[in-house]
């Protein structure tokens, strides 16, 4: 981080020069956290940026520390690439899978979930494939196929569309044809997609919440906050980039905003934000639980007779 | 739903508010004059002299520079992007620079990308100029430097032409400047490496079509704005020949 030392020296130089005229600064440097003045940047998903939930939160976090957060919006394939390359300091994601493959690999560290809401699938009122009110994600999947009903798929690696494809797969279809669309992009254009088609797609109910004055969808099928099947759940995580892989990244400052983010505090900023009268994410990082498995790949157990 | 075409509709909150905190619009304006600006320049810096060079002489593979530069005009932003991205990411060749995610990446890459048509449209225009001027500057004694200068200044509404076309290629781009500078905005509303065209390619995404299109018109004012001011630039060199 020496641009960030170098930046760091002006800004103290530049504050030491006007020392004379003014008050400004008010406390001494040595009063300050020692991150004081430096950049986080956070690859994370469309989900979490579109919705406004980051720019609600981050002012706090910053404040506290005196640093900036750079909020990188890239869908969950895309902002864990980033960081593989060393390129982000902390990732944000909902891809159990993906995240699973990044920590195996040795890429990320310190795994906490951090919050959840779910998936929906939405489509239009008039329902081709007489979906609306069916309890299970694969059957409804299964009469979109039966009927090829237009369907509008994410199609960008995106934690979404991650979860389509298990649920295709749960549900022993291999989508394709001219009724299954895969459009390359975010997950507020998929829904502009589906309106204006007339087509069925799996949303985050967070996204789907913040748009829902734009479009003319329906929920057809709940998730598991509405009673919906457990299939449909949608779980954030946030994990530190390791600094043992790559050494320029901001490993201090990653680990403070993740003790920042699991905290209390946070958690209740969180639970609290609303759009529309709506909550949209749903914080579980604290918890009376030591949910061990949080930290570690799913399915990852240390071999009992090593010990 | 509709797209909303009443032009009141969303010429409204131009005059209104938007839905963004003060200073949002202002700086992502900032970011993309600041990127496309230094990115124009530097090019114009280089890609004169190599026209000038160009048009001067003879040697041997000319065609095929030429052809390789006319190529580099219909190149694909989202390509040179992602060369720019891994050249300056962590793991390329200029990682220990840290200029993923800055403006500095996003003024690299639109180097690359209007330097080609700055390069091809000067060539035409420095190649355009009658011979007679160039031999007469030189009989008179010019030297390299002086014949040069004469030659801009013939051929200077051919290169105003070529260093707009630049401009406009690098302020109108979006797949580069997404991929290199990440479309970051502070929590407090100020744009880092945000400019107008990824703001719009956020709104549309979001579904907000009225302030996409308000930012749409904001970037065509401002593209018309800094043409007049380069057209009014070469007539008032042209009154005080």
């Amino acid at each position: 981080m020496q641009r960030r030392e170098l930046l760091r020296g002006v800004g103290l130089a530049a504050i030491a020069s006007t020392a004379g005229c003014t008050q400004v600064t008010g406390s001494d440097s040595s009063d300050r956290p020692g991150v004081s003045g430096e950049t986080l940047t956070l690859t994370t998903t469309t989900s979490t940026y579109d919705t406004g939930l980051l720019d609600e939160i981050h002012p706090t976090f910053e404040e506290m520390y005196g640093v900036t957060v750079d909020a990188v919006p890239q869908g969950t394939g895309a902002a864990l690439e980033t960081a593989c390359n060393g390129d982000s300091d902390v990732v944000m994601v909902h891809a159990r899978g993906l995240e699973n493959e990044f920590l195996r690999n040795g890429y990320g560290i310190n795994r906490r979930n951090l919050m959840f809401n779910d998936f929906v699938i939405v489509g239009p009122s008039s329902d081709p494939a007489g979906i609306d009110g069916v309890t299970s994600a694969t059957a409804a999947l299964d009469a979109i196929a039966e009927s090829e009903s237009p369907f509008v798929s994410r199609g960008d690696n995106s934690g979404t569309h991650r979860k389509e494809l298990n649920l295709w797969a749960a549900a022993g279809v291999d989508p394709g044809g001219d009724w299954y669309q895969e459009t390359g992009t975010g997950m507020g254009e998929a829904l502009n997609i589906a309106t204006q088609q007339g087509a069925y797609t799996l949303a985050d109910r967070g996204t789907f919440i913040s748009q829902r004055a734009e479009i003319s969808l329906t929920i057809l099928v709940q998730g598991p906050i509405e009673g919906g099947p457990e299939i449909l759940a949608n779980p954030y995580g946030v994990m530190a980039v390791n600094p043992g892989v790559h050494e320029n990244v901001n490993y201090d400052l990653a680990m403070a905003y993740i003790g920042w983010i699991t905290s209390p505090d946070a958690q209740e900023a969180i639970a609290n934000y609303q759009l529309n009268g709506e909550q949209l994410f749903y914080p579980e990082a604290v918890s009376e639980n030591p949910a061990f498995q949080q930290y570690v790949p799913d399915g990852w157990r240390i071999d009992a007779e090593s010990q | 739903m509709t797209v909303p075409l009443d032009p009141a509709a969303w010429l409204l909150p131009l005059f209104l508010d938007l839905p963004f905190q003060d200073g949002y619009v202002r700086s992502i304006i900032y970011v993309s004059l600041y990127v496309s600006c230094t990115a124009v320049a530097l090019s114009a810096l280089f890609s004169i002299p190599v026209a000038l060079v160009m048009g001067f002489t003879e040697f041997p593979g000319k065609q095929l520079v030429k052809s390789v530069i006319n190529t580099g005009m219909g190149f694909p932003s989202v390509v040179v992007g992602l060369l720019v991205l891994f050249a300056v990411s962590n793991q390329g060749p200029l990682g220990a620079m840290e200029l993923v995610f800055t403006r500095e990446a996003m003024i690299i890459s639109q180097f690359v990308l209007a330097t080609p048509p700055i390069t091809a449209i000067s060539l035409a225009a420095v190649t355009g100029v009658d011979d007679n001027v160039r031999d007469a500057a030189r009989v008179l004694g010019g030297t390299r430097l002086d014949v040069a200068l004469v030659v801009i200044k013939e051929a200077r509404y051919g290169i105003a032409t070529a260093i707009l076309a630049g401009f406009g290629r690098a302020i109108s781009e979006v797949g580069s400047v997404l991929i290199v500078g990440g479309n970051i905005t502070g929590a407090d509303g100020i744009s880092k490496t945000r400019t107008l065209t990824t703001a719009i390619q956020l709104e549309a995404r979001q579904g907000r079509y009225e302030t996409a299109m308000v930012l749409g018109a904001v970037l065509v004012g401002l593209v018309l704005v800094v043409n007049a001011i380069v057209v009014r630039l070469g007539d008032s060199g042209a009154m005080n020949r």
